[in-house]
């Protein structure tokens, strides 16, 4: 028995990938969230911010709708205050340093067999495991 | 504006994939990134599952000369592995283990109206200025 959460994981990634599809043959951009927030909120040189917007203009109303028929499910963020001011400065920062993040190196690099984005990937997804572990264990200490 | 609908179209599919996989969610992703605790592999089937149409699309652009609605693909070119790549990746991978969030399901999560999120996203495009204006890029 396959648990159900997990029918949804395919479902909602197999959405993604249409998205990152979509995007790719009509609009011929990358749907990496990173670099579109740079653009829709003119942070960047690059790119088109109407289009920039627009995208994710829908990626928050498609979110709105899922919850809605969803039922308005919670999300759990356990994160402290700071936890979650250093978080969101390196994830801001990091995603353009490194050109992107899981949707355009995870999902959309990888796709066309882009080694940057491989090593990319394997980087943050490492240190992300790595981040935990060593927050259990201070967290676990303290 | 074919260009702006399928944009929307293509946001609105992106966004309620993210519900649907329950990505939104911190504690589902940390169960993913927790590996020595009880792990759940969700994260990497919601990745799989969108490689699938992605790699079809990809497969599909090599037969195109332009996309069907823009005059011109804008793909990314760049073959060589560098510093910037590796440090940005590893500091995103950071900040990503802290919290639980990325960049696509913290704008997604802001539908829930947790000021946790709002916070976490002030910061992250604040992180995204800092880099806009210390590198001129």
């Amino acid at each position: 028995m396959i648990s159900q959460h997990l029918i949804f994981a395919g479902i909602g990634g197999s959405l993604i990938g249409l998205s990152a599809a979509l995007f790719l043959l009509m609009n011929g951009r990358i749907a990496g969230i990173s670099g579109l927030t740079a653009q829709a909120t003119k942070l960047t040189r690059d790119g088109s911010l109407p289009t920039a917007l627009i995208f994710l203009l829908g990626l928050i109303g498609g979110a709105l709708a899922a919850r809605y028929l969803l039922g308005w499910p919670r999300i759990q963020i356990t994160a402290s205050a700071p936890l979650l001011i250093i978080g969101g400065l390196l994830v801001g920062y990091g995603t353009r340093l490194g050109s992107g993040c899981t949707s355009g190196h995870g999902v959309c690099g990888i796709a066309r067999f882009s080694i940057r984005s491989l090593v990319a990937t394997a980087v943050f997804i490492t240190m992300a495991i790595v981040t935990v572990f060593i927050v259990k264990l201070v967290e676990g200490a303290v | 504006m074919k260009a702006l609908l399928t944009a929307l179209v293509s946001g609105l599919l992106f966004g309620g994939g993210l519900v649907i996989s329950d990505m939104v969610n911190p504690e589902r992703v940390l169960g993913f990134l927790d590996v020595t605790g009880a792990w759940d592999p969700a994260l990497l089937v919601v990745m799989a599952a969108a490689l699938l149409p992605s790699v079809i699309a990809y497969q599909i652009k090599a037969k195109l000369r332009s996309p069907l609605c823009e005059t011109s693909f804008q793909v990314p070119t760049r073959r060589h592995l560098d510093g910037r790549l590796l440090i940005g990746a590893a500091l995103f991978g950071i900040g990503w283990g802290l919290v639980g969030l990325c960049p696509g399901p913290a704008l997604a999560a802001l539908t829930t109206g947790d000021w946790q999120v709002v916070v976490f996203v002030l910061s992250m495009l604040s992180g995204v200025a800092a880099y806009r204006w210390t590198s001129d890029r």
